[in-house]
């Protein structure tokens, strides 16, 4: 037997301990998710019906079961302000993913275009935002959005504007935040892609008399077409459930479903409603999830 | 020799320049104006400490603080350890029963939306009747942020020679014997940043924190965000700005701790 097989052995025991913390606290809590998504919404604690109870024996089981319904389900898909909740979650993550590939591609580009020694450095600058709290990289952006706010203050010095223009509580201030805070989600698998290409394909390019311009749309860009779709995955599927970026930086008038499910749970108690639209999130998610599972798998473990 | 199509273009500095700065200007920004004196967060004042004095004598936000640097600390160590563990497993494991579950169950959680976590976290919190507060938080954490560890831990023994544990075994080393001998040293510096890591994601999260804790016990990020609600804040700014500093002693520290042993492979996989 091969010392690698024999090493795989207690490498396996090693899953144990994790698969069952996973197993306990992201598989079954779904589980109670969907549960709690065919239940009523009720005045109690917790403040939904029916509660499984063990103790009261089968027929109490029996009935909590009769009274679990769709109607949580009827309400999110007839309501049209919730229909309008997921499709303004899909059109905000799409626009905002395609204008994170617009920027943050060249910006990789230029990374693994910098001597090797300079590389390291500008990956250091890119993953320290990233390290760096959402809620604080947000309020830094409100500092300057705001009504009298240093980009009001410089657009006034500047002429460029006569009265201060409001920038906070817009869907530009939305997707300005967006855009920001997940740049580097955009930049890394993009310049880790980029890295790896062999410039030996570029030299090709030129030997067979490509300009720069022609050989970047020929071998580099399909070449990094990868990098692109983990980069897109990484931030379109978070963005869809995005509730602090929205909720401070948009206006009021429309909600991400992210805000929505919020508000449901911390303002109107109606756990149930929440439960469900959590469960309809995951479903449209469910095919880039899967996708972004296959990537990450390759990527990870080299398998095809 | 460089041909035209390799080498570093005007616009290839010029995009990068305006990217950085772009990212560093409004967090530039906010640490400049936590030392502003005027009340007015907008009207320069001159240099002051004045809103870090006031964040000391703020009770409130000093025990959110210290409840958050609690949780961090904890949920990161616990994290780590079954990281780790995970990312052995999946990567010297070879095929077993349930892999792809196992790490279905593990990269999900790095793009699931932190709504969901954190729903349905706290349903299960109170199906079982966990009393929210410390401990909740700290699972909760513990489970999102295993997963980084995970993949940071897991991108590193990938990137290993695995010629020397094995011939640690030929030379008469156990299997977990030849690991702590041979791998474990190698992969420590991964292990350090994925603590790391853990720590800061843990010491930043908002959303399921929000859902997860109990009356009685915020977290500073809570804390932030429901003043920041009501609008900005002078104090705010300094919290933040300490936030900042502490993330970036975390980051020096990592950094070194990586390049230590970073010669030998460069990983271009920072989650």
């Amino acid at each position: 037997m091969s010392a690698r097989r024999i090493f795989a052995r207690p490498a396996r025991l090693a899953a144990i301990a994790p698969y069952f913390w996973m197993v306990l606290f992201f598989l079954v809590p779904f589980g109670f998710v969907l549960k709690i998504s065919l239940s009523q919404t009720a005045i109690a604690q917790p403040p939904y019906l029916p509660v499984f109870d063990p103790m009261q024996g089968f027929a109490a089981i029996k009935a909590a079961f009769a009274a679990l319904s769709l109607d949580n389900f009827r309400l999110l898909v007839s309501d049209h302000l919730y229909a309008m909740s997921y499709l303004r979650s899909l059109v905000v993550a799409a626009v905002s993913t395609s204008i994170l590939v617009l920027i943050g591609y060249p910006i990789a580009y230029g990374m693994a275009r910098l001597p090797r020694r300079w590389q390291s450095v500008a990956m250091m600058l890119v993953i320290v935002p990233f390290w760096t709290s959402f809620l604080i990289r947000i309020y830094a952006w409100i500092n300057i959005l705001q009504h009298d706010g240093l980009l009001n203050r410089i657009l006034l010095a500047l002429h460029l504007v006569a009265t201060p223009v409001v920038w906070l509580s817009t869907d530009s201030a939305m997707y300005l935040g967006i855009v920001y805070s997940y740049l580097p989600f955009m930049i890394l698998p993009l310049y880790a892609t980029l890295d790896k290409m062999d410039p030996a394909l570029l030299e090709a390019a030129s030997d067979l008399g490509s300009s720069p311009r022609q050989a970047f749309w020929l071998v580099t860009f399909p070449l990094s077409l990868p990098g692109v779709a983990a980069g897109v995955l990484l931030c379109f599927i978070p963005i869809v459930g995005e509730f602090v970026i929205p909720d401070l930086l948009a206006g009021s008038d429309s909600l991400m479903i992210g805000q929505t499910l919020w508000l449901e749970f911390f303002t109107n108690r109606d756990w149930p409603v929440a439960a469900a639209a959590a469960v309809l999130l995951l479903v449209l998610l469910l095919a880039p999830l899967l996708l972004y599972d296959r990537l990450q798998r390759r990527q990870l473990e080299g398998t095809r | 020799m460089a041909s035209a199509a390799t080498k570093i273009s005007r616009f290839n500095i010029v995009s990068l320049a305006l990217g950085l700065a772009f990212l560093y200007l409004p967090i530039a920004v906010l640490v400049i104006y936590s030392f502003n004196g005027s009340r007015l967060v907008t009207v320069w004042g001159g240099w002051s400490l004045r809103w870090y004095a006031e964040f000391f004598n703020d009770r409130a936000m000093i025990d959110a603080a210290w409840m958050s640097f609690r949780v961090a600390a904890s949920s990161a160590t616990i994290a780590t350890l079954l990281g780790t563990l995970a990312a052995v497993a999946l990567s010297r494991g070879e095929r077993f029963k349930g892999r792809t579950l196992f790490s279905g169950m593990l990269y999900a959680p790095l793009v699931m939306p932190e709504v969901i976590t954190g729903l349905s976290l706290l349903l299960l919190f109170v199906a079982i009747n966990a009393g929210r507060g410390f401990w909740t938080v700290t699972v909760a954490h513990t489970t999102l942020t295993l997963c980084f560890v995970a993949v940071v831990v897991q991108s590193r023994l990938g990137s290993l020679d695995r010629s020397l544990e094995e011939a640690a075994m030929d030379l008469g080393c156990d299997p977990v014997g030849a690991f702590v001998a041979v791998t474990l040293p190698r992969i420590l510096p991964a292990i350090i940043a994925g603590w790391m890591l853990a720590f800061t994601l843990s010491l930043d999260d908002l959303v399921i924190a929000s859902f997860t804790t109990g009356p009685g016990s915020e977290t500073l990020p809570i804390r932030i965000y429901s003043e920041v609600r009501l609008g900005v804040k002078p104090e705010i700014n300094a919290i933040c700005t300490l936030v900042i500093g502490l993330i970036a002693v975390v980051i020096v520290v990592a950094s070194l701790a990586s390049k230590l042993s970073s010669a030998q492979t460069r990983s271009a996989a920072p989650l």
